[in-house]
């Protein structure tokens, strides 16, 4: 059996206090890396428990259920190495997590909202809802979800690639619109 | 590029380098005038512009500290972040989405239009249109902007196309792919747009104009530039005379400068530069430099803005093109039948899909935040882009339990919005939700006023002293040799993105401070 992809960069010189892992699903952008193989995320300061409570919060904040549990992963691979830098950070997620109690990432759907519901003023619950949306629709795998096809310079733009490719709509008369620059 | 002595009392400093420092610096320069530019930020180029948005923001945006208060949504929604622009050479035209169109000659007259209108602190530019007019025209030439001179509009974009059905579904007759400084062909050195819409991360192709690889890179060519990068002005002192002598700012390590001038010009963007001028109170100027009037950092605009994301059954892709390549101009018009006065425009917009849940839907979360988001393919954007209205009291002040990286007191920047910005944006949104409906959007979502970007009026020209804080040419009322360069010295904003007025404005300047500087009398 091959080693699991680590996800991110490891930290060296800090041990590992917990592990996410899954498995690359088909379609995904790292099945191009590595087609049916495991990745893991290591933590530097969260327990393994721990971080699968707070994945079951970036889940239920921002739940898409076909984006794969990878990109979620970062989210707590990034809030994690925060952590370990910043004591203050530190102890209000490890009690954040502890106030949503051990049974949080099993129970139902509706229960983890009602509770994160309870809590939606709180740091700790401001401090997830951000970080969960900086990070987690930034990962590749997001783009990939959401058909987002990012940086298009090294490509020459979408110029000549689907920028204007709308046909359910009428064209627009020229007039209002403007040529396409000449060819060189 | 030159290199100017600290001692040299000849030279004229200019504080900032973005759309009104980075034009004026060129202005001076090429008519022999020797310039020390001083930018706070870093020099980036279009090579090293990332293209990881979250990257891009961070290489580029001003993230020193600033508090705000005030009823202003941007409090609630981005409580770090009140304002929004860039600290790097250049300064937000690295940013800018390059929409640039003309103020119309009533909104010069804004007190005289709008006057009936109560708790405003409204007054009338001290130019008129008709003498603004060449200099627009000299500014949109320079700018290579669309739709004028000849210059082709740019083409529509799948974006655009959505706007443009729903536009003409309400009968909107004044709708186009905008007045935009971005080239449809190649012009003035610069490459033709491959519409891919990362305007905002720097535009690689330099298909967008900017000062950091026009204005800059040419008064570099004439030798007397002197450009600073990483200084960060903190002072601006003044002798026995009253007339300023000399510019106090931090190097890039961190030490204290005092450069020796003969004229100063603050083109800081209109929080710093309201900043800058309180910072630099004296025993003969106690309210901050030349605040005699009492109106530094005063009748603070930021016109109204904001998102209506429309999503439909089919595929939009609104990412890919030019990010705000569309207007609408039939609203901006003074009718206040519809419940306001001033105008608006509809303007086109999209997000990067990081940006998006961070700027156009701030809040929610859970299955309905997701639901949107899972759209991001079939998701069109607009954007409001109208005129606010100006009072004494939303205004930046020095918050002294806040200090900086240099120990200095933070802008604080206080928006209580007027009941005309209310109805204005209300207005707004109905307008735009109603041009999705027309073709058969699945649902209109509105999001938030973001941080502002179009910062305004802090030391804004008036006619009466007692108003503002510079003449008709940016020169302050209390001192002769002190020139306000950018989008502060706007009288008030208008419905028209500034930043074409704000180069006209400077090009103008310029010629004034040339001439009254051969004729001995600055
Ligand atoms: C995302 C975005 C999109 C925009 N799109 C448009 C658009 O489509 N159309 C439009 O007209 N406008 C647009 N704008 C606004 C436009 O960028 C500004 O109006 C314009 O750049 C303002 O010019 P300025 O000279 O006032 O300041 P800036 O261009 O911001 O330049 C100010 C510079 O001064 C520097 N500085 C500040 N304080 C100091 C100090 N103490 N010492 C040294 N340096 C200092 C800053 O680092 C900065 O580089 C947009 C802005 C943003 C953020
Ligand atoms: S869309 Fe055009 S203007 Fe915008 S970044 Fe791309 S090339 Fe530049």
């Amino acid at each position: 059996m091959d080693e699991p992809i680590p996800l991110h960069r490891r930290e060296f010189l800090k041990t590992t206090t917990g592990l996410l892992t899954g498995l690359v699903v088909a379609g995904s952008p790292l099945a191009l890396i590595a087609p049916g193989r495991a990745w893991a995320v290591d933590m530097t300061t969260l327990t393994s428990s721990e971080a699968a409570t707070l994945m079951a919060v970036a889940r239920t904040l921002m739940p898409h259920d076909k984006l794969e549990d990878a990109a979620y992963a970062l989210v707590i691979q990034a809030i994690d190495g925060e952590a370990s830098r910043d004591e203050n950070l530190r102890r209000m997620i490890k009690a954040g997590v502890a106030g949503l109690g051990a049974g949080f990432a099993k129970s139902a759907e509706s229960d983890r909202v009602a509770a994160l519901k309870k809590i939606e003023s709180s740091e700790f619950f401001q401090t997830m809802r951000l970080k969960t949306a900086q990070i987690l629709y930034a990962t590749p795998m997001a783009y990939a979800h959401f058909g987002y096809e990012g940086e298009a310079y090294s490509k020459g733009g979408y110029l000549l690639r689907g920028f204007n490719n709308l046909r359910w709509l009428p064209e627009v008369p020229l007039e209002d619109s403007g040529p396409m620059p000449a060819e060189e | 590029m030159a290199r100017i002595e600290f001692s040299d009392g000849n030279s004229v400093v200019i504080i900032g380098s973005g759309a009104g420092g980075g034009t004026l610096a060129h202005e001076l320069t090429r008519r022999g005038i020797k310039v020390v530019l001083l930018e706070a930020g870093k020099r980036q180029s279009r090579r090293t512009f990332s293209q990881i948005p979250g990257e891009a923001f961070l290489q580029l945006t001003w993230l020193d500290t600033r508090t705000q208060s005030g009823n202003w949504g941007v409090a609630r929604d981005f409580p770090t972040l009140p304002v929004w622009h860039c600290k790097t050479v250049g300064g937000t035209t690295v940013h800018w989405t390059a929409s640039a169109p003309r103020l119309q000659p009533w909104e010069l007259r804004a007190k005289t239009t709008y006057g009936q209108l109560g708790d405003t602190s409204l007054i009338d530019w001290p130019i008129s249109y008709r003498e603004l007019e060449k200099y627009y025209e000299a500014a949109e030439s320079r700018l290579g902007v669309t739709r004028r001179n000849g210059i082709p509009g740019l083409p529509a974009s799948n974006n655009f196309k959505v706007m443009y059905a729903g536009a003409k579904k309400l009968g909107y007759k004044q709708v186009h792919t905008g007045h935009m400084a971005i080239n449809p062909q190649p012009n003035d050195g610069r490459d033709s747009c491959i519409q891919q819409g990362f305007c905002v991360q720097g535009c690689k192709t330099g298909a967008k104009w900017s000062t950091l690889y026009t204005d800059i890179p040419r008064a570099e060519e004439t030798g007397n530039l002197d450009l600073r990068v990483e200084c960060t002005a903190t002072r601006i002192e003044h002798g026995a005379d009253g007339r300023i002598n000399a510019v106090i700012y931090r190097d890039g390590e961190g030490k204290e400068q005092r450069q020796k001038a003969r004229l100063v010009c603050v083109a800081g963007n209109a929080v710093e530069t309201a900043r800058l001028l309180l910072l630099s109170d004296s025993a003969r100027f106690p309210q901050g430099l030349a605040n005699s009037s009492g109106q530094v950092g005063r009748n603070y605009c930021h016109q109204i803005t904001g998102f209506v994301w429309g999503i439909f059954d089919k595929p939009v892709y609104s990412w890919r093109g030019a990010t705000l390549a569309g207007v609408v101009e039939d609203e901006a018009i003074n009718n206040p039948r519809r419940g306001f006065v001033g105008g608006y425009r509809i303007e086109l917009v999209t997000l990067d899909l990081p940006t998006l849940p961070l700027v156009g839907l701030p809040y929610g979360w859970g299955r309905d935040f997701a639901s949107i988001m899972e759209n991001y393919r079939n998701m069109a954007g607009l954007f409001i882009n109208g005129e606010d209205m100006p009072r004494s009291d939303n205004r930046i002040t020095l918050n002294s339990e806040v200090k900086d990286a240099f120990g200095l007191p933070v802008a604080n920047v206080h928006v209580d919005e007027h009941a005309n910005d209310q109805a204005m944006r209300k207005h707004a949104q109905g307008q735009m939700s109603r041009m999705y409906e027309a073709i058969g959007a699945r649902r209109v979502v509105t999001g938030p006023t973001p941080p502002a970007t179009h910062n305004l009026c802090t030391a804004r020209m008036s006619a009466d002293p007692r108003d503002g804080v510079s003449n008709a040419w940016g020169q302050a009322h209390d001192v002769k040799n002190l020139f306000i360069s950018d989008g502060s010295a706007l009288s008030t904003p208008g419905a028209a993105n500034p930043t074409l007025t704000i180069v006209a404005l400077t090009l103008r300047q310029a010629e004034y401070i040339s001439q009254q500087m051969a004729a001995g009398n600055i």
